[in-house]
């Protein structure tokens, strides 16, 4: 007993403050949000064929491109590619959208992109159950999530929770590509769970079919089985990113201007 | 028992061309196997193949021979029904029950032939050899008063990936439980074939997303082995510091898990906390928490440099600190310690037999890791060393996983503060054509086994994976036996095996 508690003292008081206090410094080599310069003279297309995902294209009125981070890796390998070095990752986290259309960067473009639902800032707002489905994720996306509820991050202070049973939650929460082999049990989860609810698409995979885009054994992603409320890019998102994409969900922080 | 001349012996990371590995009958193959197995060799990976050219199907067996450090290659033209080798061979049961599956072939005999994924069958990808639906197939049944099964999955009731679990109970007994995979699927060994592609080494970093680092290791291996090329020394450091980084994060959360599900709740809180300071080092090394975009065949795509090996030193020292408070707290504690031992014991002679590989081996008293067989890379000139436990019991896991995070911390501060300097990249010239080579790594699971063959044009004729979690999950199965249901989630745990690197 004594041991346990000068342990307890040893380990220390670890729960971020974040968000009433500073956001934790992201790594000096995080990959964030993408940043597109203007000034690309179109044509070399260098990025274009790098891109393992397909996640950059050019606007049709050429001379500008556009970055989906629903497809989007982060493995730098169109930032390496540039001659003009136009396009860089941001230590950025926030990369959470309401909508598709908003993961897409756009060059130079301000955006404000919106990762706020009505359902999750009201009836949900005080206490956002979710269950988790692994529909052929890599365990990394799982890892992330299940890191939430460790002391440090500790989501249970703004009332989310991981529950046992998809009776017990007001969501779902879905990782992977939507493996052929997952997509009835993905089906049957989210009819489980009792209306209204949400769904909350974790990762490039999740959000696109990520590397195993156009596979015949997966789906492309949650929203072609169930329709999807949040979507949180990243390969996988870090735990910041996800926890913002929830915050913002729910209305507990609102978004900043990006540029 | 010394392996038959038929064998060509080749090392770990070393290409060969595919015309020097020795083609014999179907039977002879079969017996040398047997008989390999029988004696030292481990079957690391049965790879199968179409050539093209003669429409025929090949075989090929890699066996590891430790005591030789050497592995072992033979071929043989594959007939569609053969005399299954699982009966004299446990260790091929999985094996052969994957070939039965991608290709549509029978190994007669085999004591309970069932598909291991749902995947199509590659020789008939429209033919009705696939089951209608995962987890649809024959399962053991028991009758009697008492009898009864307990279903889980394949969505749990944790943040964990999906399997199917059935428990076939008499009373509160569990006399066997089946595990049912193939969730995961997603076609990576099919998508590899033809390549490499942009997308390969994405495959290789999400294959079982918590071993990025070990199978993008052991990719880069076979591509710089059939390049015939290897790393700089300072590349080869960077690789092993994040292998290791990659193997203390795994066990110290793990080591959380267990505790949690012993309900030992400081223990879990500390470590689930420290394993995120973990990798939070593998960030600082490469901006991404699981290693992605780290290593690529040929290099090492982020140096050390700018302070970082101080900023990774001082860091390791406060996790050694706060582990070092926090993993013995559970295991000075007699109740905790009475509910992991005994429970779930795989003996060594089970564990040898199915051909156990990795910390469930090691915990079952088998000595093998592939670091100290068949080293690569820095581990060649460093050493990590091997710990092994006896009682092959949820306490014995839980230590080995103990001793190699000490072990672990202990080699990373030595290569971190010996870092050899120089380059951390090398050109690679273009894979050998018509070659075949084979690549071992010690991933924190255990041996990862990587085959492939090159095409005339140099492409990968075939690319085959072989998880730990390959040769393990029927250890977890066999664990179980006689134990109660509340003793699963420590078993699981304890052995932590991987959903995805299994499936592909």
């Amino acid at each position: 007993m004594l041991k346990i508690l000068k342990t307890r003292f040893q380990q220390k008081y670890r729960t971020l403050s974040y968000p009433d206090g500073p956001a934790p410094e992201m790594p000096l080599r995080f990959a964030g949000r993408p940043v597109l310069d203007p000034g690309c003279q179109a044509g070399c297309g260098a990025c274009r064929s790098a891109c393992p995902t397909g996640a950059i294209m050019a606007a049709p009125a050429g001379g500008t491109l556009s970055l989906d981070t629903g497809r989007c890796l982060f493995c730098r390998a169109c930032e390496k590619s540039c001659p003009q070095g136009l396009i860089r990752f941001s230590r950025d986290h926030g990369l959470a959208s309401a909508t598709r259309q908003g993961l897409v960067i756009e060059t130079g473009a301000v955006q404000t992109v919106s990762a706020r639902n009505e359902l999750a800032a009201t009836l949900f707002a005080r206490s956002l159950k979710l269950r988790q489905v692994s529909a052929g994720g890599c365990n990394a996306c799982e890892a992330d999530c299940n890191v939430l509820g460790t002391p440090a991050w500790d989501i249970g202070r703004f009332g989310i929770q991981f529950v046992a049973s998809p009776r017990h939650a007001d969501g779902l929460l879905v990782t992977g590509p939507v493996t052929d082999n997952m997509r009835l049990a993905l089906e049957k989860t989210y009819a489980a769970v009792p209306d209204p609810k949400i769904v909350i698409a974790v990762g490039a995979c999740a959000i696109s079919g990520g590397p195993y885009a156009e596979h015949a054994e997966q789906h492309n992603g949650a929203s072609s089985v169930v329709p999807v409320d949040l979507f949180i890019p990243g390969c996988p998102p870090h735990p910041l990113t996800i926890l913002d994409g929830l915050l913002k969900l729910s209305g507990r922080i609102t978004a900043v201007e990006n540029s | 028992m010394a392996p038959s001349s038929d064998w060509v012996m080749i090392g770990n990371n070393e290409a060969i061309g595919l015309k020097a590995i020795a083609a014999v009958s179907f039977e002879r193959f079969r017996q040398a196997v047997i008989e390999a197995v029988a004696g030292e060799a481990r079957l690391s990976a049965l790879p199968v193949w179409s050539p093209g050219d003669s429409g025929g199907l090949r075989v090929i067996a890699v066996l590891s021979l430790p005591q030789r450090g050497e592995l072992g290659l033979l071929s043989a033209a594959l007939p569609d029904r053969w005399p299954s080798l699982t009966p004299h061979c446990p260790a091929a049961h999985w094996f052969e029950r994957e070939i039965a599956e991608q290709w549509g072939l029978t190994p007669e005999g085999h004591p309970w032939l069932k598909p291991i994924r749902f995947q199509p069958c590659r020789r008939h990808p429209d033919g009705g050899s696939r089951s209608a639906c995962a987890g649809l197939t024959d399962f053991f049944a028991m009758a009697g008063q008492e009898s009864h099964e307990v279903a889980v999955g394949p969505v749990h009731a944790g943040i964990i990936e999906p399997g199917h679990f059935r428990f076939l109970c008499h009373g509160e007994t569990v006399y066997h439980l089946e595990i049912s995979l193939g969730y995961q699927h997603r076609g990576i060994e099919r998508a590899m074939t033809g390549g490499p592609v942009p997308r390969s080494v994405h495959y290789m970093e999400t294959l079982a997303g918590d071993t990025t680092i070990g199978h993008v290791t052991a990719y880069s291996h076979l591509l710089e082995a059939l390049a015939g090329a290897t790393v700089p020394a300072r590349g080869k450091a960077i690789r092993a510091i994040a292998a290791e980084l990659e193997r203390i994060a795994n066990h110290v959360g793990d080591l959380g898990a267990l505790a949690g599900d012993v309900g030992f709740l400081p223990t879990r809180d500390y470590c689930g906390r420290i394993r995120g300071d973990v990798l939070n080092m593998t960030a600082a090394v490469c901006g991404n928490r699981f290693g992605r975009g780290l290593i690529r065949p040929g290099r090492v795509q982020w140096d050390l440099d700018g302070g970082l090996t101080e900023d990774l030193l001082a860091r390791l020292d406060a996790v050694e600190k706060d582990v070092t408070g926090a993993v013995p707290l559970m295991l000075d504690t007699p109740s905790v310690l009475a509910r992991l031992e005994g429970t779930g014991v795989v003996s060594s002679e089970t564990a040898r037999d199915i051909g156990m590989v990795g910390v469930a081996a090691r915990a079952s008293g088998l000595e093998c890791h592939v670091c100290a067989e068949f080293p690569y890379g820095i581990y060649r000139l460093a050493q990590l060393p091997v710990n092994t436990w006896t009682g092959g019991d949820c306490a014995a896991r839980t230590y080995v996983r103990w001793f190699e995070v000490q072990a672990s911390i202990d080699f990373l501060r030595h290569q971190l503060l010996e870092l050899p300097a120089g380059p951390v990249d090398r050109k690679l010239s273009p894979m050998a054509p018509e070659s075949l080579a084979v690549s071992l790594v010690e991933g924190w699971r255990g041996e990862i086994c990587h085959v492939a063959a090159t095409d005339r044009e140099s492409r990968f004729a075939f690319y085959k994976v072989v998880d730990p979690s390959f040769h393990n999950w029927f250890g977890l199965a066999l664990a179980l036996r006689g134990q109660q249901i509340s003793d699963f989630p420590l078993c699981n745990k304890s052995f932590s095996l991987s959903y995805c690197g299994h499936d592909l």
